[in-house]
């Protein structure tokens, strides 16, 4: 199962898709598998400055709580309010409907520092 | 084992420990037959006054508990059980964690009951972290009128970034000894330090009734959280901290059923909203049902505990006071919401009578404002009347000055409460010994020999 060729990913399994200087952050269908069923995500107020790499948000599921870090730095736009109801959105549409932040992108140079497709791929298989 | 580590001797593994710190032999007498050991152990242990009439408060309040509180207590599957690290093994403990929370929930007001903490003290100061947590922010106002225990328990955990600061009380009038409203709305007013939460209790440690709502409401206009210090059996006859908005309630459990001992073990409540339901620390017991449809109870939100969210976790605590939890229980259910109110009730109605029998002696009330079944009052010399009145049988409150030795206004002052097992023989013995002691007459050479001997225990019922 290859990842969304169009996306970059961080190595804490984020992914991130840029539009202008908008993007749009949740995590990949890999993390989502590997934590079970999700039941809670906290998503930062609209806003709120992120930092890349720093904790933006918590995902909650049955078995782990785990941190959710930034792909890029910048303001939030938005979090998504279906989540709040359907927190399952990020195990069935990852990279669609479980969205989870859309943040206006400060330094688009930090794209860079993200990983393409097939390096993401080459993590997940790595272990 | 030592050969595999690389080391000749065992002392070798505790290099790390300094010399002075090291254990010892301990000085201990020869080994007795079993029967001149407790016979020993019962003569140092009638050392301790167990008649007095006591009229100390201050936290820890003396109620009758029905006998079917030990008798569940001793039983083998309770008595010695610890917490369940595969819980739902455990139905039957879960289920008694579920009933003490929905019956707390009922009894504060509030929608999420933690399954307990250490004692009120460790309560509050969670409660503040909570506050801290929840906000993002790192400043915490607590009510000088908050026992200074807990207040010193705060202080304790507020170690670092936080900042605890205290709310002054009001000095004369009607409302002296209560929270000063104007210097709270002063200190909430700081933009450039944002207040997390706000700490008040009811009834706070002088035994006065606060202007709760007053307190949340500005707490709440600063954007700050409210939290309210409760003493749980006054919950049958005043507002609960549901009714008046406070996000988080802490307090102490001792007074449903649990004797006084001598500090502990206690039973640390603490509740909040369901908005903050993710932010409360503590064990959580919930309700579902199993693959076969069966209703089962489950330990519930565990990856937020220590154990898995580790240093991201709201606190060290993994267990609970699940003993005395279920001692609160079995005291709430056997009493019951109306036996509840006739205990609230009828210690209301003693402290009452106490007031008078005391001003009828010329010794009256420091403050005017509202109490319930606590109260402080001003004698010549407090320490000294105190040591004379237990001489004469009777254990008169809390000596204030001790307490709060910063505050002026209470030098002098005597914390003193009533319960449903005062009887009006003891309050008499009270207010006899008390004028006695005041008309000057001076303790005969038995009286100052005998006093300087005993110690003091809080006096149980049974």
């Amino acid at each position: 199962m290859s990842v969304p060729t169009d996306l970059r990913y961080t190595k804490d399994h984020e992914w991130v898709r840029v539009d202008g200087d908008e993007a749009t952050v949740g995590i990949t269908a890999y993390a989502a598998d590997q934590l079970g069923d999700i039941v809670f995500v906290e998503l930062p107020d609209t806003g709120r400055t992120v930092d890349q790499f720093a904790a933006f948000g918590v995902v909650e599921s049955v078995k782990a709580v785990s941190d959710l870090f930034a792909p890029v730095s910048g303001e939030v736009i938005e979090g998504n309010a279906a989540l709040a109801g359907s927190p399952e959105l990020v195990n069935t549409s990852p990279y669609d409907d479980g969205w989870m932040v859309r943040v206006r992108v400060a330094e688009p140079a930090q794209l860079d520092d993200l990983l393409d497709a097939d390096a993401y791929d080459a993590l997940i298989a790595a272990g | 084992m030592l050969e595999a580590l690389g080391l000749t001797s065992v002392d070798q593994l505790f290099e790390d420990i300094p010399p002075a710190l090291r254990a010892t032999r301990l000085d201990l007498p020869e080994p007795e037959p079993e029967l001149h050991l407790a016979a020993r152990l019962s003569a140092l242990a009638a050392r301790n006054l167990t008649d007095l009439a006591s009229f100390l408060g201050a936290g820890v309040y003396r109620h009758w508990s029905p006998p079917a509180v030990d008798q569940m207590l001793l039983r083998g599957e309770w008595y010695t059980a610890y917490t369940p690290y595969q819980p739902e093994i455990s139905q039957g403990t879960l289920q008694s964690i579920y009933e003490y929370e929905s019956l707390l929930a009922e009894l504060v007001g509030l929608d999420v009951v933690s399954a307990s903490h250490y004692e009120g003290a460790a309560a509050t100061a969670e409660a503040a972290l909570m506050t801290c947590r929840a906000t993002r922010r790192d400043r915490v106002l607590v009510s000088r009128a908050v026992h200074p225990h807990y207040r010193e328990t705060l202080r304790t955990y507020f170690g670092g970034d936080l900042e605890l600061e205290e709310v002054p009380l009001v000095g004369d009038g009607d409302a002296a000894g209560t929270t000063d409203l104007a210097a709270l709305e002063r200190l909430l007013g700081d933009t450039a330090r944002p207040v997390a939460g706000v700490i008040a209790a009811q009834p706070n440690f002088l035994g006065l009734l606060e202007p709760m709502p007053a307190i949340g409401e500005l707490a709440h206009a600063a954007g700050a959280l409210f939290v309210a210090v409760v003493e749980p059996v006054s919950l049958a006859v005043l507002a609960p901290p549901g009714e008046y908005g406070a996000d988080i309630a802490a307090g102490e459990g001792q007074p449903l059923g649990i004797a006084p001992q001598y500090g502990g073990p206690y039973l640390g409540i603490l509740a909040c909203t369901d908005a903050l339901v993710r932010q409360i620390p503590g064990r959580l017991v919930g309700l579902t049902t199993d693959l076969d449809g069966q209703r089962a109870f489950v330990m519930t939100m565990r990856a937020r505990e220590q154990d898995i969210r580790r240093d991201k976790a709201a606190s060290n605590i993994c267990t609970n006071q699940a003993l005395l939890a279920l001692a609160a229980s079995v005291y709430l259910a056997t009493i019951g919401p109306h036996g509840l109110r006739d205990v609230a009730s009828l210690g209301a109605a003693r402290a009452s009578e106490l007031e008078q029998a005391l001003a009828a002696v010329g010794v009256p009330r420091v403050h005017t404002g509202p109490y319930l079944n606590e109260f402080a009052v001003r004698v010549p010399d407090a320490p000294a009347v105190h040591r004379r009145l237990l001489d004469r049988g009777v254990l008169a409150g809390l000596v204030l000055a001790e307490a709060e030795p910063d505050d002026p206004s209470l030098a002098d002052g005597l914390l003193v409460c009533a319960t449903e097992v005062t009887t009006a023989e003891e309050i008499a013995l009270f207010a006899d010994a008390l004028g006695e002691v005041l008309g000057g007459r001076p303790p005969t050479a038995v009286e100052a020999g005998a006093g300087s001997d005993r110690r003091i225990a809080a006096g149980g019922v049974r």
